[in-house]
């Protein structure tokens, strides 16, 4: 069984009595252990996949599971649990906390699933190791670089041990070289056995990706691989997987 | 979430404002300190009455005053009699209900000076009495006695004094060292020689009591030297009810009327009107039908002429607690006000502080934060701010109670009580409750998706 299961995912919006069909349809399965983009021009829905994706939000209509459990009717208090539990984010604009420090940021994941202050040390810590931010862990987000900042979120979207990992264009925020510091980091992540799943509109970034999924008019376009076969991507990543033929 | 981090994290964010929470604050710091000091001086006052009321006689104390006659009797209004010893015998005799009768025939005070070897004091009351009066007035004699049948029979010269009036003639035992008893001395009222033939007991407040300890206490320890004056040294307060108590010169009834009144009226005819006629009755349960046998027979006396009426103390007493609730009730809502107009501020400082923060609850939502955790966390930040309000405002009171302290005389100092005390902390944990409650809401119905894309 995958990891993810989606079964004909709708998702309708009202926009002043015109309906949008953000996603139509959407039949997708995502393997344990796979890191896959997902692609697709502003507009075509692929944010609200990976809303869908990431419990953030319900599907008009459709199933869904993660991890085993049925996410399409679960309550937004069960959405709240699976989020903290199962689920890690990464932003475009880091989104951390200013008044908190780095190991505080880190810890917040942790601070709503209740789980007591001192394991909540060693864990932000330990993922503070995997970013290799140990010695940040008193600064303010304020106080790092942008890459540094996103590799704190990262490190918050390690905290809680997640079966998944969605990074919503995590170098979008981000020069070039500090952008490819991060995908590396993914990279590692992924060759730890995590699976992530990156939203991106960069097709040289989608290239480094051993899956690869194109999101059009809020369905999945079938071509994606083909399209991108002949791409090179700019990236040179040390230790990056091989792009499927 | 356990509540704990809930209360971290808010409190995180007061810590981030402090300047702003400070601000926010300060409604319902006024709101709970005045509330705290303004019931601690109402509470001083009720006691500085209480007291006074307890030195002027007791509750079954009932007063015949002079009132002016009724519009229907106004022709009559040269023949009103007033109140004569006449009336007290007629009510002594027909009055069964009546247990004490005490009249009272009080010398103007101005005009009567009481002096011993070029030594004047200055008195509260300079009255003629009878015997009854010690009951009627709660006195004590502690040294020497009382009048007795004899002494107003023969109108003698003999005075009973209270401490204060010794204290002025003869030195108080605290600048001369040892209690001073001047039974036996003679000293001049209105001129005339009388003999001191006994002293009241000396009465005093609670805390004027505890200041002469004190000031005894200290000027022991202050052995040796120059002596000088210092501490308690019999401050006199005009005004005061134990002032009064102490400072009155008491003589038989009988003397006051034949040595002064007889001929001292102001165009030098006798004038043998009472200032005062004091009753005591059976039981309280019985004032009624007792103030009616006693107007029956006086109405008898006085020709049908209602030129008295009574007061009891009751009437005085009511008076004052009407006065004190209505005190409070003005007070509360006062306080109350400036606490709503507290939490009004700590709720829209929460509203501003909610929409700095939509992002960043949105995050707290992608990564797990429920509904209920953010509407936790926000309550706990306004009852943070205003439980916080409510302490300062605690320490705040204390500072304001000893202002007015300074600015007001002792007798009536406020007393802190701790029971405002937990009205205001409550009350203030209300309207931060209250205060939170919208924002809180607000927050926590924030989508995670709008509130992560909110600009």
């Amino acid at each position: 069984m995958a990891l993810v299961e989606l079964r004909e995912i709708r998702k309708t919006y009202h926009l002043g009595g015109e309906t949008i069909h953000a996603l139509d349809g959407v039949t997708l399965d995502v393997q344990a252990g796979d890191f896959t983009s997902i692609i697709g021009p502003s507009g075509s829905g692929k944010s609200t996949l990976m809303h869908i994706l990431g419990c953030l939000d319900s599907p008009t209509s459709g199933s869904m599971s993660l991890d085993g459990v049925n996410i399409h009717d679960a309550t937004p208090r069960e959405l709240a649990k699976i989020r903290g539990e199962k689920i890690g984010f990464v932003f475009q604009f880091f989104n951390l906390l200013p008044k908190l420090n780095v190991a505080q940021n880190v810890e917040l994941p942790l601070i709503y699933q209740g789980i007591s202050s001192r394991s909540r040390k060693e864990k932000s810590m330990h993922a503070l190791k995997l970013v290799g931010l140990e010695d940040r862990a008193k600064h303010r987000p304020s106080q790092l670089s942008g890459g540094q900042q996103q590799r704190v979120a990262i490190a918050r979207a390690l905290v809680n041990d997640p079966r998944i990992i969605f990074a919503d264009e995590p170098t979008g925020n981000l020069d070039s070289h500090t952008g490819e510091m991060i995908l590396e980091t993914f990279c590692k992540l992924h060759q730890e056995g995590r699976t992530i799943m990156l939203v991106t509109h960069d097709p040289e970034i989608a290239a480094l990706t051993p899956q690869k999924i194109e999101i059009r008019d809020g369905k999945i376009a079938l071509d994606v691989d083909a399209k991108l076969a002949g791409k090179e991507s700019r990236f040179k990543l040390r230790g990056s997987p091989e792009p499927n033929p | 979430m356990n509540l704990l981090n809930a209360i971290f994290i808010g409190l995180k964010d007061i810590w981030a404002h402090k300047f702003r929470t400070l601000l926010t604050m300060f409604g319902i710091v006024l709101g709970v300190s005045s509330l705290v000091a303004m019931a601690a001086v109402i509470t001083g006052m009720e006691k500085g009455m209480k007291e006074s009321m307890i030195a002027m006689g007791g509750l079954d104390k009932i007063r015949i005053d002079d009132e002016d006659v009724p519009a229907w009797q106004d022709h009559l209004k040269t023949q009103a009699p007033g109140r004569l010893i006449r009336d007290v015998e007629a009510l002594q005799a027909s009055a069964p209900l009546i247990t004490t009768i005490s009249p009272e025939m009080r010398l103007d005070w101005r005009a009567t000076r009481v002096t011993r070897q070029g030594k004047s004091a200055s008195t509260s009351e300079i009255v003629g009495v009878w015997p009854a009066v010690l009951e009627m007035n709660l006195y004590e004699v502690a040294h020497g006695r009382f009048f007795c049948d004899l002494d107003e029979e023969f109108a003698n010269s003999v005075c009973v004094i209270g401490t204060g009036v010794r204290d002025q003639l003869f030195g108080s035992p605290e600048e001369e060292g040892q209690e001073v008893v001047p039974l036996g001395q003679i000293i001049q009222i209105g001129g005339q020689p009388f003999t001191i033939v006994g002293m009241f007991k000396h009465y005093e407040s609670e805390q004027e009591r505890k200041l002469k300890e004190l000031a005894k206490k200290q000027a022991q320890e202050d052995s040796g030297g120059v002596k000088r004056q210092r501490g308690w040294s019999g401050a006199k307060k005009w005004g005061d009810a134990f002032w009064r108590k102490n400072n009155v010169v008491y003589m038989p009834l009988n003397t006051a009327w034949i040595k002064f009144r007889a001929a001292s009226n102001d165009d030098l005819t006798p004038d043998p009107r009472l200032t005062d006629i004091d009753i005591k009755i059976a039981d309280l349960d019985l004032l009624e039908p007792a103030l009616q046998q006693a107007r029956n027979v006086m109405l008898v006396t006085h020709n049908g002429i209602n030129d008295f009426e009574f007061d009891t103390q009751e009437n005085q007493i009511n008076d004052i607690r009407t006065r004190i609730r209505n005190m409070r009730i003005s007070q509360g809502v006062i306080a109350g006000l400036s606490l709503l107009v507290g939490g009004i501020g700590i709720m829209n400082i929460m509203l501003a502080s909610i929409n700095e923060r939509i992002r960043e609850i949105g995050t707290c939502k992608a990564v797990g934060a429920s509904s209920e955790a953010i509407f936790t966390q926000i309550i706990v930040e306004s009852i943070a701010v205003a439980m916080l309000g409510a302490v300062v405002g605690l320490g705040f009171s204390f500072l304001l109670v000893e202002l007015i302290e300074i600015a007001s005389p002792a007798q009536n100092s406020p007393i802190i009580t701790a029971y405002p005390m937990l009205i205001a902390v409550g009350f203030s944990g209300l309207v931060g409750v209250v205060a939170g409650l919208f924002p809180a809401l607000k927050a926590a119905g924030l989508h995670p998706i709008q509130a992560l894309r909110y600009e």
